[in-house]
């Protein structure tokens, strides 16, 4: 027990090896059990709608008229309702079109944020601090509604996927995150890169990027997941329905219960599969690519959110 | 060695200052030396001056009489107008108003809490296994958009949704929850704490694992109860942290969930959905009164600006960090 100061004599030996345990003493038997029965009831609450909407996508009409809606094992798996919305029309237009603008979207944004965090990573040099400034303040500053819509009106962004890239290209938040990453790589690798000869693009790409590929890859999954998930921007400004993402998608037969025609899926003739199905299987498309990047995004999660965020 | 532009030992660790001239003309020749990095920033600075300091110089048009076809440029001036309809009474305003600090408060007393009760029930886990396992499935929420949160919900409360479904199957009749006028403020905030309660956990574990294992084991020996331990040692922990949450939180006071709302407005009377937020996009983008609108958003934001601003003065009086010093 080195951790006791001689002025505070042990009164009492603690009955239990503390040692293992990570946080506080543990409670009394009552506590845990309450503990663990909280922690599962959570767990079941965000699970148990995703098990059911991927069965209910799953489930054959003949089970869904049985039970009258969702449920929460299919007995005859068939992928019928995926095919009807995925061989042609609406929802697979939009499902390229979203993947479309994450892909260029995110490039770009991982570019100009790059670049951007690089050029302000070096204290003294000309012009970062008014630059730096420009971009703490634009946090604090957040322009309304109405004049980022004029702004892009103005500039003939309507209908236009750019509308959906452009403005929200630069995450300031990001920007500082990957900077503060970039200052803090040791000043004498820089200054060896540049004893050798090299200018500042060849030490952005050959010294710095290949030190930050960690903070680059989260900064890169955040902007991915912003510009897939983006359903304002969408709704405000892109009006042509042939021009949808899937959040808009989702969102018109889904959320607002529009009715899924014949004249959008593949097969104008072809018998559709029960409503219920069809709004389960767009919900499960449009999950899907997150739960498919979520295992790269979660390794690095934790790292990525705190530097520079809070030092608490 | 003439690349090299400044001799070692370096300026700044370089032992007691020459004279603070020599030392300015070496940093200003490593300003210039670095001027190149400035082209790096041009494009990225470019972007955010565009799109986010252009439509802040647009919040002119809360000062005039704005018509769509004529443009900024021509639309007649007309002072304070805007602002006189809103703070007239304009009921429309005022519902939105009262149902957005109504929001925030909730907000404040119910989801706020619940990432750090989380937390603490989370660090108290002893199996790093199990912790990592509920962690990651708890944050993933947080990933999704407000659509596919608003259509989970549907999905699972709504009429057809799987409660519903099962209390019919077992003859135990229907319970209207989603697009019933009286919960709607309770959805919206059970929406809100199943979307982020998880993902807001990360930083009040990270500051937990701060804490100094010493203290738990040298207030156990001092005699603490489980419950004291959490009073005297973690909860003074997560302070510095809670206090700077709060201030953010409360930046963002006149802000309650925007996209969630708009989503699940429709059908529902506007006097207990609408927030400010829906009022300006409902009234301007919506309705084309854009002066009005417009000023509604410009006194919402520089309120926020205000709170922070001011809770960090606050802040700094009782002696805690705050978000920045200045």
């Amino acid at each position: 027990m080195t951790t006791l100061s001689p002025a505070h004599p042990v009164r009492r030996k603690p009955r239990r090896a503390y040692s293992s345990i990570p946080g506080e003493t543990p409670g009394s038997a009552p506590w845990r059990a309450l503990k663990s029965l909280i922690l599962l009831a959570c767990v079941l609450l965000v699970a148990i709608p995703f098990l059911a909407v991927l069965a209910t996508s799953l489930a054959g009409a003949a089970q869904i008229n049985e039970t009258g809606g969702y449920v929460l094992w299919p007995d005859h798996p068939t992928f019928e309702a995926y095919r009807a919305i995925l061989g042609g029309g609406l929802v697979s237009r939009a499902m390229l079109v979203s993947v479309g603008i994450t892909v260029v979207g995110t490039a770009l944004s991982l570019a100009a944020s790059i670049s951007l965090a690089y050029g302000l990573s070096r204290p003294g040099s000309w012009g970062h601090r008014p630059v730096l400034l420009l971009l703490v303040l634009s946090l604090l500053f957040v322009p309304g509604v109405i004049p980022s819509y004029l702004l892009v009106k103005e500039l003939g962004l309507i209908d236009s996927y750019w509308s959906l890239i452009l403005p929200t290209m630069i995450n300031a938040f990001n920007v500082i995150v990957l900077r503060s990453f970039f200052t803090s790589l040791p000043a004498e690798l820089i200054d060896a890169a540049r004893i050798d000869g090299a200018g500042e693009w060849r030490i952005l790409t050959r010294v710095v990027l290949p030190l930050s590929k960690a903070s680059v890859a989260v900064i890169g999954l955040f902007y991915a997941v912003s510009y897939w998930n983006a359903f304002f921007n969408a709704m405000v400004y892109i009006n042509d329905s042939a021009k949808w993402p899937m959040q808009l998608v989702l969102r018109t037969y889904v959320v607002n219960n529009a009715a899924i025609s014949q004249g959008q899926t593949a097969d104008p003739g072809a018998v559709l599969p029960p409503t219920v199905s069809l709004q389960a299987a767009i919900l499960v498309l449009s999950i899907l690519p997150i739960v498919v990047i979520y295992p790269f995004l979660q390794r690095h999660m934790g790292k990525g959110v705190m530097i520079g965020a809070v030092k608490g | 060695m003439t690349t090299l532009d400044h001799p070692v030992p370096r300026p700044d660790t370089a032992g007691p200052p020459e004279g603070g001239g020599r030392r300015r003309a070496r940093k200003a020749k490593r300003g210039r030396r670095d001027k190149a990095l400035f082209w790096f920033a041009l494009p990225g600075t470019v972007v955010v001056l565009l799109f986010h300091y252009v439509p802040l110089l647009g919040n002119v048009i809360a000062f005039q009489d704005y018509q769509p076809f004529v443009g900024i440029m021509h639309s007649r001036w007309s002072g304070f107008d805007n602002f006189r309809i809103l703070f007239d009474g304009d009921p429309a305003f005022l519902h939105a108003l009262v149902n957005t600090l109504e929001l925030t408060l909730i907000q404040v007393v119910f989801v706020f809490p619940a990432p750090i009760l989380l937390a603490l029930a989370l660090n108290s886990l002893v199996s790093e296994r199990i912790k990592r396992s509920i962690q990651n499935i708890l944050y993933l929420p947080h990933f999704l958009s407000w659509v596919v949160v608003v259509a989970v919900f549907q999905q699972m409360l709504g009429n057809g949704g799987l409660l519903n479904v099962f209390l019919q199957a077992h003859q135990l009749g229907e319970w209207s929850i989603i697009g019933n006028p009286d919960l709607f403020k309770q959805v919206l905030t059970s929406q809100v704490i199943w979307k982020d309660t998880g993902w807001g956990t990360i930083l009040f574990l990270a500051a937990l694992s701060r804490v100094d294992t010493d203290l738990y084991e040298a207030a156990a020996v001092d005699g603490a109860s489980r419950l004291r331990q959490t009073w005297h040692v973690t909860l003074p922990a997560l302070r510095g942290l809670v206090v700077l949450l709060l201030i953010l939180r409360l930046g963002d006071a006149l802000s309650v969930g925007f996209e969630q709302i708009v989503l699940q407005q429709t059908g529902l009377d506007k006097s207990t959905t609408e927030v400010l937020d829906t009022y300006v996009y409902n009234n301007g983008l919506v309705a084309g009164q854009w002066g009005v609108s417009a000023a509604v958003g410009l006194v919402k934001g520089l309120v926020g600006v205000a709170l922070v601003l001011g809770a960090n003065k606050v802040a700094h009086l009782f002696g805690e960090e705050g978000v920045y010093r200045a």
